[in-house]
């Protein structure tokens, strides 16, 4: 059978992978919604939280920065049974991937924040802004624009990483392609190649809206420095 | 206590470096004080720490009889009645000069969107930007961005505005906008404080100055006394170097 054949016949087993493919579309929101919210929280407290806070934050982000993926991954699904809790592997995954990805946010988070010009801040608080009321409405508005091309990067690390959590047993498409070559050992590269596929429109897709993104919120008579040089 | 605001022996130390040691003086409704000296005397300082944007280590300051300097006063009151501009302007990037104006009605005073801008739409009209309302800062020239951080402070409704140089990072031919600006407001009875090098409008607008230096005020009085019979000689020569530095009438 040639390859194109073998193309063919994994045309059979097409509509369980795309379907399957949208639990990792659910995993990928769950895990941006998670470490966007969290890594939002731990840059704040590492640039702004004091000692305590920012020494807590700091921790945070270096051990969920430096365990492997899959550690986090099996300390998450094996850890609670431990402790006769059982978890489910969804939420496993949501949580060690979710925490991962929030420590890497925090670092793009950070790195934008500390970009605004302090004076951005003096004059808010000049005007009798709390600093929290500052952070919300001067610059986080700003941090937000300039940390889209580094929370791209991200966004296509964290999709690619929902398959991770097939280790954990979720019913998502790595799972499922391998159930493909477990039953026709031949498709197994034609079966790789459709998942590869997913995951180019997937950061295809979600490329072309952070764009669309940034377009929208470019602020007008802002270029790059350098931009017309 | 009649006097609007009243700064009392203020001192402020960055490390070994004592940058304001003992500055005391009173200001009064309507009034517009102008500080010269050299650079480096703690006019900056001075202004920062009227509305504690800098922490004074000692002193202390009233406005209109509460005291600012005191832990128990809550401080963002305070700002939210002493309007700051800027040397470098420090307009939110992110908005136009619209929101930057009614930024500080809605989300400080609690004003409704529709009343913050229509405050806001009069005050831009008030420095001659109405029709730049939906620009945003990196649109506008230095003077319009200065001019719009006017409106920005006067928003407000401060009882008094604290100017930071608020031309020096002008080009010369932008200048003059910005001074007519804050002429109008000292003639509507403004409550200011300009920290600046500009001479000419110190002598006409100025109804005190004060010249400081190495962090006292050296000597203080009215602009025409001043400027024709300095009593102090180091006030005579920073006279004299200003005016071959920016020309006369600066």
């Amino acid at each position: 059978m040639g390859f194109l054949g073998q193309l063919g016949q994994v045309g059979h087993y097409l509509p369980m992978l795309l379907r399957a493919s949208l639990v990792n579309l659910e995993l990928l929101w769950a895990l941006l919604l998670i470490g966007f919210s969290l890594g939002t929280l731990v840059a704040l407290l590492q640039v702004y939280g004091g000692r305590l806070l920012g020494t807590l934050a700091y921790i945070y982000e270096w051990v969920f920065r430096s365990v492997p993926a899959l550690v986090l991954l099996f300390l998450f699904y094996y850890g609670p049974s431990h402790f006769g809790l059982d978890i489910q592997s969804f939420l496993a995954a949501c949580l060690a991937l979710g925490f991962r990805s929030s420590a890497y946010q925090s670092q793009i988070f950070r790195g934008a924040i500390q970009a605004i010009p302090t004076g951005q801040m003096v004059a808010a608080r000049a005007l009798g802004m709390s600093r929290p009321r500052a952070i919300l409405h001067v610059i986080l508005p700003q941090a937000f624009r300039l940390a889209i091309p580094g929370w791209s990067n991200e966004f296509s690390s964290v999709t690619k990483d929902t398959t991770l959590a097939y280790a954990v047993g979720l019913n998502e498409i790595m799972r499922y392609a391998k159930i493909v070559m477990d039953r026709q050992y031949e498709l197994a590269m034609a079966t790789f190649i459709v998942v590869a596929l997913v995951f180019l429109a997937f950061t295809y897709s979600g490329n072309a809206l952070l764009g669309q993104l940034e377009r929208r919120f470019r602020i007008p008579g802002l270029q790059m420095p350098g931009a017309t040089l | 206590m009649n006097a609007l605001l009243v700064v009392e022996d203020l001192h402020k130390r960055y490390g070994r470096e004592e940058v304001l040691k003992g500055v005391s003086f009173e200001l009064e409704r309507g009034e517009t004080k102008v500080i010269i000296g050299p650079s480096g005397t703690g006019k900056s300082t001075l202004l920062r720490c009227i509305n504690r944007l800098t922490e004074p280590d000692r002193g202390r300051v009233w406005l209109d009889g509460v005291e600012v300097t005191s832990p128990k006063t809550n401080i963002n009151r305070i700002r939210a009645q002493i309007g700051f501009v800027f040397q470098d302007f420090n307009l939110f990037t992110h908005l136009t000069a619209l929101e930057n104006v009614r930024l500080g009605p809605m989300r400080v005073l609690g004003m409704k969107k529709a009343e913050a801008t229509r405050l806001a739409m009069e005050e831009l009209a008030r420095v001659g930007l109405a029709d730049k309302a939906e620009a945003y800062p990196a649109q506008l020239s230095g003077g319009q961005q200065q001019r719009v951080s006017i409106a920005r402070a006067l928003a407000m409704n401060p009882k008094l505005i604290l100017f930071d140089e608020p031309t020096s990072a002008l080009d010369p031919e932008l200048i003059g906008e910005v001074l007519t600006v804050m002429t109008k407001l000292a003639q509507e009875g403004m409550t200011m404080i300009v920290v600046t090098h500009e001479m000419g409008f110190a002598r006409s607008v100025a109804d005190e100055i004060i010249f400081m230096e190495k962090g006292v005020i050296v000597e203080q009085g009215p602009p025409a006394q001043l400027f024709s019979s300095p009593k102090h000689p180091r006030t005579a020569e920073f006279l004299r170097k200003i005016t071959e530095l920016y020309g006369g009438e600066g």
